[in-house]
């Protein structure tokens, strides 16, 4: 283990590695088109007129800041720890993925870019990146597996609704990571006119680094409410992960509070001795999709599917500034499997009245198993990432229950 | 002299040719391709996730994989050939996930010890040279960059320091197999190359024709033939060799043959 750094905020270095891990692998092709990038955002990043268009579109039209918000209920229920809510949800399009889609869009019309594409797995990134496109006039195109496609029917219609070009991808397993592919191979193509929004604190750099900083709201709001609310920090964050951008938008701004401890979810899937896509519980260092990270591969570096009930989470990479914050023991990262995902997903609905995505509803999970470990005076703010009104039909399914 | 920079010192244009390992009789594939003239034989590691390559060859990659290729699977067919050809250079190309995953000296030592020449990896740009050079470099091996249309004046430096072999340059933005760039701006690129470097500038995506070949081996040192062999191993199963052998032979007649226009 390396020694304890003064601060846990800044990473990446100037090569874009967080520890070992991050950095820019990709084809020379893409090479100059990350530099250019990279140039742009630091530009940005320090111009107040990008910041203030930025803040302005997340208050007025994504509707920020999001409550932090008291679970009595489920506090009494699980009786333990109080359990606070940062209410991404209730963001315009249901998630937390719009905040990164504002930024990168804002970014691609200050470099010049005049057509949008993205990856998808769920859908809920790609309706993201179709909104702020409609929203701002840009062709949007949509790489999404097809398999996805198939079982994500009503998100493929609200891209289409909103004017995106979705194209199933069928190389590979037809999934997320295949729809990554295409998007890259499509972007190699048409690096002159064409930006790719990520939909995730991964890729080559900067994207970990620029998405981590658009996600950084959602900690430094909720540091602020819980000050303002409480008089004090919590105890513990809590947070699912599939690439990580929701949970490192929570953790980053808490990085160097000490006494607050962070947990990262990943799915277990059907067990992490069987399907899962937990890549930090159960992967190893490798180099995926631009970034070194830990993976899900076999011992000749071959990438395996990742499985989880939650298609947000079922990619088998994760960000590379969460490799890094697990080797140091920033953070403690845990698994939940579909099963206790489920559970957690009916707990909330009946004891809070909300109806919680699946990614979130891991979080939940471990929030129910941690509660009951601590005092009552204990405090644990988990990030509520997205609405389950998109999850409904596969719960049904799971509950076997017909709709 | 070694191997790689023999070739390209014959006197003519080299003829530069790429198979998927592990993509049906491997071992006769490249028997059909030595037979065929190429001069430097490029040996696919297949990859899962094969992002900068077109249709045929992402298609080449999973057939491989689906037939259960290993990596040291992919060692044997090199060792293999070096034992047959003792003389015809072998250059492995592929991902960075598979070359580094068992670390990049475990990898550098055994390509060393099955007679690999040089490695092309697509995704490790010089900004990343740790992740696999230094390993190539200790025991020899040459480490092929790649240039590209995008690869600026500024850049083409960083491309080329601690490449060796030859430089293998991207003709268009683009993935494999797909269109070809115009001759004209493949000689303007090329020369820009030349002027930069003494390596040897070899040409590739989109080569599919002896005709097209001949048009770059008229201003280039070398031209990259993949995908149209590599789609013969998926269109003619066990009869591919002879296929392969048949349209290597008139790739490398075109660009042996092919006239030097004065730079």
């Amino acid at each position: 283990m390396e020694s304890t750094p003064n601060s846990f905020r800044n990473q990446p270095d100037e090569r874009g590695h967080f520890g070992d891990y991050g950095g820019r692998y990709v084809a020379e092709t893409l090479m100059p088109l990350i530099l250019e990038l990279e140039t742009a955002y630091r530009a940005a990043k320090a111009d107040p007129a990008f910041q203030a268009q930025f803040d302005d579109l997340l208050e007025h039209y994504v509707g920020r800041p999001s409550p932090l918000y008291f679970a009595e209920r489920l506090t009494e229920a699980l009786g333990g720890a109080q359990v606070w809510f940062k209410r991404d949800e209730l963001n315009h399009t249901g998630a937390h993925k719009i905040n990164n889609c504002i930024g990168q869009i804002l970014l691609a019309i200050r470099m010049g870019k005049t057509k949008i594409i993205a990856e998808t797995g769920a859908g809920q990134h790609g309706v993201a990146t179709a909104t702020v496109c409609a929203r701002f006039g840009l062709p949007c195109t949509i790489f999404m597996g097809a398999t996805d496609v198939s079982r994500q029917q009503p998100n493929v219609f609200r891209m289409k609704l909103l004017g995106a070009e979705v194209i199933p991808v069928t190389s590979g397993a037809a999934t997320l990571k295949d729809a990554m592919n295409e998007a890259l191979r499509h972007w190699v193509a048409n690096v002159e006119d064409t930006f790719y929004i990520i939909g995730t604190a991964a890729g080559p750099h900067p994207y970990p680094e620029l998405v981590r900083d658009f996600q950084s709201v959602i900690g430094r709001e909720a540091r602020e409410q819980m000050l303002s609310r409480t008089g004090r920090l919590p105890d513990l964050l809590v947070a699912a992960m599939g690439g990580g951008s929701n949970a490192i938008g929570l953790f980053h701004p808490f990085l160097d509070d000490a006494d607050v401890k962070m947990l990262g979810v990943e799915a277990a899937g059907r067990g992490l001795d069987r399907e899962h896509a937990a890549s930090l519980a159960g992967g190893a260092p490798g180099v995926l999709h631009g970034n070194k990270t830990y993976l899900l591969q076999d011992e000749d570096g071959q990438i395996t599917e990742a499985h989880s009930i939650s298609a947000g989470l079922d990619y088998p990479g994760i960000g590379p500034e969460h490799a890094w914050l697990k080797d140091i023991g920033r953070v403690e990262y845990t698994a939940v499997t579909d099963d206790e995902a489920l559970d957690a997903f009916q707990l909330l609905c009946r004891t809070e009245g909300i109806i919680p995505a699946l990614e979130p509803s891991h979080a939940i999970a471990a929030v129910a198993k941690r509660a009951k470990e601590m005092d009552r005076d204990a405090v644990i703010l988990a990030n509520l990432c997205g609405r389950g009104d998109k999850d409904i039909f596969t719960v049904a399914d799971a509950l076997g229950v017909e709709m | 002299m070694n191997r790689l920079s023999a070739a390209f010192a014959k006197g003519r244009p080299a003829f530069v040719a790429f198979i998927t390992a592990g993509d049906g009789d491997t071992a006769a594939n490249l028997d059909a391709l030595v037979d065929g003239g190429a001069d430097v034989i490029e040996l696919g590691m297949p990859f899962t996730d094969p992002m900068a390559d077109g249709p045929a060859i992402q298609a080449a990659n999973l057939r491989s994989l689906g037939a259960g290729t290993t990596t040291r699977d992919v060692l044997m067919i090199a060792n293999e050939f070096r034992e047959r050809h003792p003389d015809v250079p072998l250059v492995l190309m592929g991902y960075a996930n598979p070359m580094i995953r068992r670390g990049p000296e475990w990898f550098a030592a055994e390509a060393k010890g099955c007679g690999i020449d040089g490695v092309i990896c697509v995704d490790i740009p010089p900004e990343e040279d740790d992740a696999l050079g230094p390993a190539l470099r200790a025991e020899g091996i040459d480490l092929i960059r790649l240039a590209t249309p995008t690869t600026d004046a500024a850049r083409l430096p960083a491309v080329l320091e601690g490449s060796s072999g030859f430089v293998y340059y991207v003709s268009v933005a683009g993935i494999t197999g797909l269109q070809q760039a115009a001759t004209d701006s493949i000689a303007s690129a090329v020369a820009r190359l030349k002027a930069a470097t003494d390596l040897p500038i070899a040409v590739g995506f989109g080569v599919r024709t002896p005709d097209q070949a001949a048009a770059i081996a008229r201003v280039a040192d070398g031209v990259v033939v993949g995908s149209a062999l590599v789609e013969l191993c998926d269109r003619h199963g066990a009869h591919a060799p002879e296929h392969i052998r048949a349209l290597a032979a008139s790739i490398s007649e075109a660009v042996h043959a092919a006239k030097r226009e004065p730079a």
